[in-house]
């Protein structure tokens, strides 16, 4: 038997645990440390293909950190989906089953309430970091960023389902116009 | 909080399969649907109360809930419950759509396809991005912090960890010293 672990698979853990710990205000605001180690860091793949996984995830049914899992894939393969998964989720759940005993304590305290609120701005940054990286890469002609901005106003303006759009994006896509 | 005997365990995990699977675009509203309207395991004050924890701690929110409910009433085995049954699906779902990807991405129409996908993924995200801000418009200080994170992020790439340690605690107390 073997005691050799794949290095990639300890990068994994080490990436997905950190942004784990990291990730306030969900999957978005780490995006752009994500896109940062995955394709400047480690050169497992480059921005145009992380952009297609990361599309590939929101496409797919369930909470949206599973890019983690395609990614782990994509880089190790079976071992690598596992071992993502867990690093992006394990931190994270064991601290707020750590923490929730205790929270229900500080329902009304002011600090709570700062925190909750004052964190905001931060994760506002993020999410905007993350959505200009994914448009300067998804933009590679007038028609993609076009489309980008048709959709926008479609997400922000109306209440058709989100899939519904990713698969007439998806379609009109396919027409090979817009490249 | 609630007096209610806790639901068996295989329903915690039939209830978080079910929003695994049809949690597309974003699994909150799928899990507040199943949790407070259709088995009512919470009351939605108790949902909130409980969202605004995972909200409040850093990673995954749904996953962090699944775990955090699942503790509570079953312990370890209850948060490794609600966590494999809410994640199997997915897991299963997307190691399929990569292996797909893996083999089509090389021709043209997928090519054409995925570009067409991820224009539209980007528009998601700025449409959330767009979404969460609107709140601070009240309070114009806070964009100052926007800008910057955003700065830190996007434009010179400062690695999360300082964006974080840094301009996290900064936000909270220029909060906490306009609200004195």
């Amino acid at each position: 038997m073997s005691l050799s672990i794949n290095p990639d698979l300890i990068s994994l853990a080490t990436i997905y645990g950190q942004l784990s710990l990291l990730a306030f205000g969900g999957g978005n605001s780490i995006l752009p440390e994500m896109q940062r180690q995955i394709v400047d860091v480690h050169h497992w793949m480059t921005a145009r293909e992380f952009v297609s996984l990361y599309a590939i995830a929101q496409a797919a049914p369930g909470p949206n950190m599973l890019v983690a899992t395609l990614i782990g894939w994509q880089v190790a393969g079976l071992s690598g989906a596992l071992v993502a998964t867990a690093a992006i989720s394990w931190p994270s759940c064991l601290l707020t089953v750590a923490v929730s005993s205790v929270w229900f304590r500080f329902r009304e305290a002011r600090w709570r309430r700062l925190v909750q609120v004052g964190i905001v701005p931060v994760t506002v940054g993020l999410v905007m970091a993350g959505a200009a990286l994914l448009t300067y890469t998804t933009s590679s002609s007038w028609g993609l960023l076009a489309l980008t901005a048709v959709a926008t106003v479609v997400f922000l303006r109306t209440k058709l389902h989100p899939l519904i759009v990713l698969a007439a994006a998806t379609a009109l896509g396919a027409t090979g116009w817009l490249s | 909080m609630d007096e209610k005997p806790p639901p068996p365990l295989r329903e915690l995990f039939a209830g978080f399969f079910s929003v695994g699977v049809y949690g597309f675009g974003g699994v909150l509203p799928w899990a507040r649907r199943m949790i407070v309207e259709q088995r009512q395991w919470l009351s939605p004050a108790d949902f909130n109360d409980m969202l605004a924890l995972c909200q409040f701690l850093p990673g995954p929110n749904i996953i962090n809930l699944s775990a955090a409910l699942g503790f509570r009433w079953y312990g370890w085995a209850g948060a490794i419950t609600c966590f494999t049954g809410l994640m199997f699906a997915p897991m299963v779902i997307i190691i399929l759509m990569g292996m797909g990807y893996a083999h089509v991405s090389g021709h043209p129409f997928v090519q054409h396809a995925l570009s067409g996908l991820a224009a539209a993924a980007s528009a998601f995200v700025i449409a959330t991005s767009l979404k969460i801000a609107s709140p601070l418009l009240r309070r114009p200080y806070s964009l100052g912090i926007v800008a910057v994170t955003f700065l830190a992020a996007a434009v010179f790439r400062v690695p999360l960890l300082y964006v974080v340690i840094v301009f996290a605690p900064l936000s909270i107390l220029l909060l906490a010293q306009v609200e004195k």
